[in-house]
Order: structure tokens, then C-alpha cells, then sequence
């Protein structure tokens, strides 16, 4: 019999890492539960010579595909983006490419700016000092004066331009577009005991030097050290509630497959945007016949991925290849709406330099550029380290039929229904990426690229948000505007599952921040014993 | 299932990845029937193997038989049909020979680049002109201000 806790994480990613190191000062007693594994960094790709190849099989990001002991699989055959993510300590930052900008000011607001979907409840002033927060505890790098955004200090100088980047920056000043050093949580200086970046040029799948801000060497060691404890090999099955509606614990299966239940005072949900519908929807009870905390109905529905506008080019002159942090610039040219195009809202650019030997040589077979027999190593030699890309990360706007739901059939090892995602690309996000793609062309061009591309990236649903909507409203929305259900007052979601809207950019510094914001709600509202009303 | 291919689609398998990268005087390369690359492919087939049987089924289909055992003007006529006709089974497998023959270590001296793991050497990448920056600087805001 687990002795009963006063807060229970569900999830040990970006933000349960968050919101535990946080509420740690409470000297509650604070348990997280985890499917997956401590990763040694020993064990990440760059440590060997299959580097490459362990993006195809135990580091690939698609969970089907990497299917891994501690993963879950997710039938994402009616989506034509499918979600990637990982499952183990640190979340999906083990494999985030660590591009770190924040949420705008007007993402908060885009009804009464756009007259589209619904303001937030929150606003981005209000989470000024948790972006800074996070920052400080993420370690992020970057330059401070970018007239994209309020004033902000980033902790780190910014990565390298490298010759892509400058190749970009001329190209972006020619045209007279904004462009900027991004914010990445990746360190440029030995950092709170972090080693420096040493451009290994592999960040997606871990990494090994530990300069990237995955959350299991950025706020886990804190927390732990504070007295958090976190299980690992924990998958939950489902939250547990009483006759009056409050949660009482979980139910989950330990790492020999056993069924344990564990209370708690209060249960936090930080599974992502795809976990965490998942588990309220498989915590069906008397009280949730449709599952845990959802009178709305709306719990699953309006998944916002960031429709992905990749495009890519190849110049004469050879550039850094697959050296460094792939993703180096922004630019915020084209974020807010303007009236004179068609469609509303916008996208960042982030700007790639090139790819490794075998992904260029792979994805350069795909798109049919290169041959069999002779000609092969001709090819070949001007595509590798030519390459420069950058992507449009467009605003996906929430719709209630793109959405996660419970697969009749198909279940994880321990037998517990596995989500089923149906999602396509809106009418506002498809223009949205042509203008993108559009663009993206006419900046290739200008840095010299003699043959560019547009790319359907099928694997970039990286971005997983809005299946548990913040609100005023219990009838239009999930959470309350700091985080707790309305249906349940002592269950609360964390994670990017709340998220009223997308943005058009890369989420995780603004998920984090919301986690350290509830948590300082849930500080306050203990200090005066208002937690549970 | 079986795990491993037979002696057969192994023979056909090299004679298929021979005309995909053959070996190249010019660049001293091998080609991905190499010893020590085939054997590799081999190896690195592990969770893609169902998907190198079907395609090497429908590449003996296409041949009337073993691939292995047509004539070279042939092979390379059924090469060239089966590499648009092969779809994601065919994928899988020539993604394999791509991740085994771009790390060998004659192949990536031939490309100029170190055969080693990224760490814990790292690279050199240039800081690069950041007055590049002044005329952005200069701007005004660019975010929408919010009532
Ligand atoms: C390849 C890739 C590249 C990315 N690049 C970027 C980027 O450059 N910038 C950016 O901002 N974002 C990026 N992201 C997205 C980023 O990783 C996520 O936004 C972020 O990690 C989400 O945080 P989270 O807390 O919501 O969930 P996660 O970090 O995904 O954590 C969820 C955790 O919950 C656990 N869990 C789920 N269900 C259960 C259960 N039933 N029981 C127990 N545990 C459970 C999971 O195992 C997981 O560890 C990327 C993601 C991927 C996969």
C-alpha cells in the first residue's frame, strides 16, 4: 500500500519538471509518477558513430516507430501530421530541438485583435515574471533588444550565426524583413553546472554534453534535491475520484506490470497535449461517464499541432552541414495579422542550417533528387553540407473535429487504450502556409540558393496543444484561468493541453512558464486555504 | 517471422545494393556491396526486415526470378522499374543501405569529413559578423500592442 501524498505529478517533461521544482518549497510531500526511464547521457546518439541511425530506430521521434517499452502507441492514421514526442524523464525535452521563443502579447488576445477563436484568460504580462523565471532556470540563450518582443534579458549569449546564419541575416536584411538570434535553452557558457554547447549538431535526440535544457538536468536535480520524489517505470491508467467529485489518486502499473493505487491530496495532469486527454478520457467513473472532468465534452477536442511550412534550398558554396545547433535565427516578419492577406494570425520562421550525411542522403531519395548507379556520388557531393532550410511554424487555429480520442482497439503493453487522433489541416492554417512556403522561397533565393523546395514533413506534430482548454467558462473550456478543473477542485493540468490558442511559435518556454504560474496560483491559494473552493 | 533473410534475398539484396551505389573510381569509394557495408545492411536491417522481404519479393517478381542472376544490362533495366514501383517497402530498405554506407569510414574520408561520433569532440562553428544585426536593431517595435 503506497502511502497517501499531498500533490501528485502525472508526467516528469517540461512542465510536471516545472510545476514539482516550484511547488517543492512547500514542503509538501510531492510525488511524480512516470512511464518511462532515467536516459543515461551516455546512451544518446552522440556518443557513437550510428549517431545518425538511431534517429530510425530507439531515438526516432515517432513514438510508433521508436516503440520503446515505456512509449504508447497512438493511431494516427486519420492525421496527415503525426504526433511525436518522447516518454521518459524530461518529457519530450530529451528530444526538443530546444528553440525556445515565447507566446506574443496579441496571442492572448486573438478574439477581441482577429474575431477569431477566444481570448486567453491570461494574459502575457502576467506571465512576464515566469517567463524570466523559467528562463533563469532553463538557461537560455539569445540577444536581448529584439523588436519582436517586450524587453527581455536573456541569461546566455546567443549560438553562433555560423556561415548559414549570415547567409540568411544578409539575405534578410536585403529584403528588408525582421530577423533575429534566437532564444534557444541550449548553453553557450558553462551554466549551473552544465558544460557548454560544443556544436555537436545533433540536439534533437539528447544531448550527450548536456547543454541542451532537457528538463531532467534542468529542474529535476533541483527538485529532487528539495525533497520531490519521482517514480519512474509509474504508467497511469486513471485518476480516481470520490462520491462528491474530488480526485482521490491514481490507479497505475508499476514496472513489473502490477496494479497499484496511489493517493493524494491533489492530482496535477503534465502528460502533453496527447497524454493528458488521453488519461482523462480513459478516467471514466459514475461521477465522469465521459471521463474525468469533462461536463464540457471538450476534453480531447481542439488539438492545435503548428502546421509546418519546411523549405529548403542548396547553394554553391559548402555551409556548416549538420555543425552546431540546427536552428540558429528567427524571423517575426510575418507573426501578426495583417488585413491585407488571407488569412489572420501568423508564423515564425526558424531558420536551419544543414543536415547530417545520411539524413541528406535519405531525404534527399525521397524527394526523387537522388539517383541509382553512377551518377549517385556525383549528386551527392553538391547536396551534402549545400543545404540551408528554414520552416514556418504557422498558428493552427482550435477546431473542435481535430481531436484526440480513445481507440477502440489498439492499447499500450499494460493494456490501456492508446489515443486515436483525427486532425486536418484548416483552411486559414493551409493559406497560412502557402504564404509561408511562398516567402520562405523568396529567402532562399535571396541567400543564394539556385533550387529550392517545399516539403509535407508527415513527423512534426512536435507542438501538442489545446485538449483541455483554460477558461472562465465550464462550459466552453476545461481548466480555469489558473489551471484547475472546474469539475474537480483539487485536479489541475499543466501542460500544453490548456492552451486556448496555438501562437506561431515553438511552445515549451511558454508551457513552462504557464506550470510555474499555477504553481505560484496553487502557493497562494494554500497560503490562505482557498486551494479547494 | 524469420528474422534473417534467406541465403537467396541476401544474394539478391547485394546485387540490388551494388546498382544503387556502386562502387567509383573517381571518388574512391566502394560500393554498398562491400564486405564490410553489406555486412552492416545486414545488420541494420533489425526492424525493417519484413519490409526488405517484401521488396526483395517484388524485386525477384519484377526478375522472373533471383535478381542476382540476370544479366548486368537486365539488372540494371529492373533496378530502374523496381526503384518507382517499389514504394515504402523499397523505402525502408534503400534507407538502410543509406544509414550503413554514410558512415563507413572510406566513404566519409572520401566526403572530406571525420569518421568519429559527434562527441565529445564537438565542432567549430564561426561566431560570424554580428553587425549584420544593425539595421534590425534600429527598428521600432514590430508586436502588435494589445488593449
Ligand atoms: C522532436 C521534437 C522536437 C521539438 N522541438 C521543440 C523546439 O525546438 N521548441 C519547443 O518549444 N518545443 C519543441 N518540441 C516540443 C516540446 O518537447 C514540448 O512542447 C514539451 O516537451 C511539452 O511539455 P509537456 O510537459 O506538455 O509534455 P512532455 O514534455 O511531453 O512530458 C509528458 C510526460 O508525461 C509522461 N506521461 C504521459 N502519460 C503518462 C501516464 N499515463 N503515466 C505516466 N506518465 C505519463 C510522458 O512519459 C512524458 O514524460 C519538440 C518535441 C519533439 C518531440
Amino acid at each position: 500500500m503506497n502511502e497517501k501524498v499531498d500533490v501528485l505529478i502525472i508526467g516528469s517533461g517540461a512542465s510536471g519538471a516545472a510545476v514539482a521544482w516550484s511547488l517543492a518549497d512547500t514542503k509538501m510531500r510531492i510525488l511524480c509518477l512516470e512511464q518511462g526511464d532515467w536516459v543515461k547521457p551516455t546512451d544518446y546518439p552522440s556518443n557513437g558513430r550510428d549517431w545518425e541511425a538511431r534517429l530510425f530506430s530507439d531515438f526516432a521521434i515517432n513514438p510508433n516507430r521508436r516503440a520503446r517499452e515505456t512509449d504508447y502507441p497512438i493511431n494516427d492514421a486519420n492525421s496527415p501530421i503525426k504526433v511525436v514526442n518522447f516518454n521518459g524523464v524530461g518529457g519530450s525535452t530529451i528530444m526538443y530541438t530546444a528553440h525556445y521563443p515565447r507566446l506574443h502579447p496579441s496571442d492572448f488576445k486573438v478574439k477581441t485583435l482577429d474575431g477569431v477563436a477566444d481570448d486567453w484568460p491570461i494574459d502575457y504580462e502576467t506571465l512576464e515574471p515566469f517567463f524570466a523565471e523559467n528562463d533563469r532556470m532553463t538557461g537560455v540563450s539569445g540577444l536581448a533588444g529584439d523588436p519582436a518582443y517586450p524587453a527581455k534579458q536573456p541569461p546566455m549569449p546567443p549560438i553562433p550565426l555560423g556561415k548559414s546564419g549570415q547567409r540568411f541575416g544578409t539575405a534578410m536584411n536585403q529584403l528588408g524583413w525582421h530577423w533575429w538570434p534566437s532564444d534557444t535553452s541550449i548553453a553557450t557558457v558553462d551554466y549551473e553546472g552544465r558544460g557548454r554547447c560544443l556544436n555537436l549538431g545533433h540536439c534533437t535526440p539528447g544531448c550527450a554534453q548536456g547543454a541542451k535544457a532537457s528538463t531532467d538536468i534542468t529542474y529535476w536535480p533541483m527538485a529532487l534535491r528539495a525533497g520531490v520524489e519521482l517514480r519512474t517505470r509509474a504508467r497511469v491508467r486513471e485518476i480516481t475520484v470520490d462520491n462528491n467529485g474530488m480526485a482521490t489518486g491514481v490507479i497505475y502499473y508499476d514496472a513489473e506490470g502490477k496494479e497499484q493505487f496511489q493517493a493524494a491530496e491533489m492530482v496535477i495532469i503534465a502528460c502533453n497535449g496527447v497524454g493528458t486527454p488521453r488519461l482523462m478520457l480513459n478516467s471514466q467513473s459514475g461521477k465522469f461517464p465521459n471521463g474525468v472532468a469533462n461536463s464540457s465534452g471538450l476534453v480531447g477536442k481542439n488539438l492545435m499541432f503548428h502546421p509546418y511550412a519546411f523549405t529548403y534550398g542548396y547553394v554553391d558554396e559548402p555551409l556548416d552541414g549538420n555543425h552546431g545547433p540546427p536552428l540558429c535565427l528567427w524571423s517575426h516578419e510575418f507573426y501578426e495579422t495583417d488585413k491585407a492577406r488571407d488569412f489572420v494570425r501568423g508564423y515564425i520562421f526558424q531558420f536551419g542550417r544543414g543536415m547530417g550525411s545520411i539524413v541528406e542522403a535519405i531525404s534527399s531519395t525521397a524527394a526523387g533528387r537522388l539517383p541509382w548507379g553512377e551518377d549517385h556520388h556525383k549528386v551527392y557531393r553538391s547536396l551534402l553540407n549545400h543545404r540551408i532550410y528554414l520552416a514556418g511554424i504557422c498558428e493552427d487555429l482550435p477546431e473542435e473535429h481535430n481531436r484526440v480520442t480513445l481507440d477502440p482497439v489498439l492499447k499500450d503493453s499494460d493494456g490501456i487504450p492508446a489515443p486515436k487522433i483525427d486532425y486536418t489541416v484548416g483552411e486559414n492554417s493551409r493559406k497560412m502556409l502557402d504564404h509561408a512556403h511562398t516567402r520562405a522561397e523568396e529567402i532562399l533565393k535571396q541567400a543564394g540558393a539556385h533550387t529550392v523546395f517545399r516539403e509535407h514533413v508527415p513527423n512534426s506534430g512536435w507542438h501538442l496543444l489545446g485538449t483541455a482548454r483554460m477558461g472562465t467558462d465550464p462550459e466552453r473550456s476545461v481548466v480555469n484561468e489558473w489551471g484547475r478543473c472546474h469539475d474537480v477542485k483539487n485536479l489541475f493540468i499543466v501542460d500544453g493541453s490548456i492552451w486556448v490558442t496555438s501562437g506561431g511559435v515553438n511552445p515549451t518556454s511558454t508551457i513552462q512558464a504557464l506550470a510555474l504560474y499555477i504553481a505560484d496560483a496553487i502557493k497562494q491559494r494554500l497560503a490562505n486555504a482557498t486551494l479547494f473552493e | 517471422m524469420q528474422t534473417t533473410l534467406t541465403e537467396t534475398e541476401a544474394r539478391d539484396l547485394r546485387a540490388l545494393v551494388g546498382q544503387m551505389i556502386p562502387a567509383s573510381a573517381t571518388y574512391k569509394v566502394p560500393g554498398a556491396d562491400d564486405d564490410l557495408i553489406f555486412a552492416d545492411i545486414l545488420k541494420g536491417l533489425e526492424r525493417d526486415t519484413d519490409d526488405a522481404r517484401t521488396a526483395l519479393k517484388q524485386l525477384a517478381t519484377l526478375s522472373g526470378g533471383p535478381f542476382a542472376d540476370l544479366p548486368a544490362d537486365r539488372r540494371a533495366e529492373v533496378a530502374a522499374s523496381f526503384k518507382t514501383e517499389g514504394g515504402a517497402p523499397l523505402f525502408a530498405l534503400n534507407r538502410v543501405v543509406l544509414l550503413c554506407y554514410y558512415r563507413d569510414d572510406r566513404v566519409m574520408h572520401s566526403l572530406g569529413q571525420e569518421p568519429r561520433s559527434p562527441f565529445p569532440k564537438g565542432h567549430v562553428v564561426e561566431q560570424g559578423d554580428w553587425s549584420l544585426l544593425d539595421p534590425v536593431k534600429k527598428r521600432a517595435p514590430i508586436y502588435r500592442k494589445v488593449p
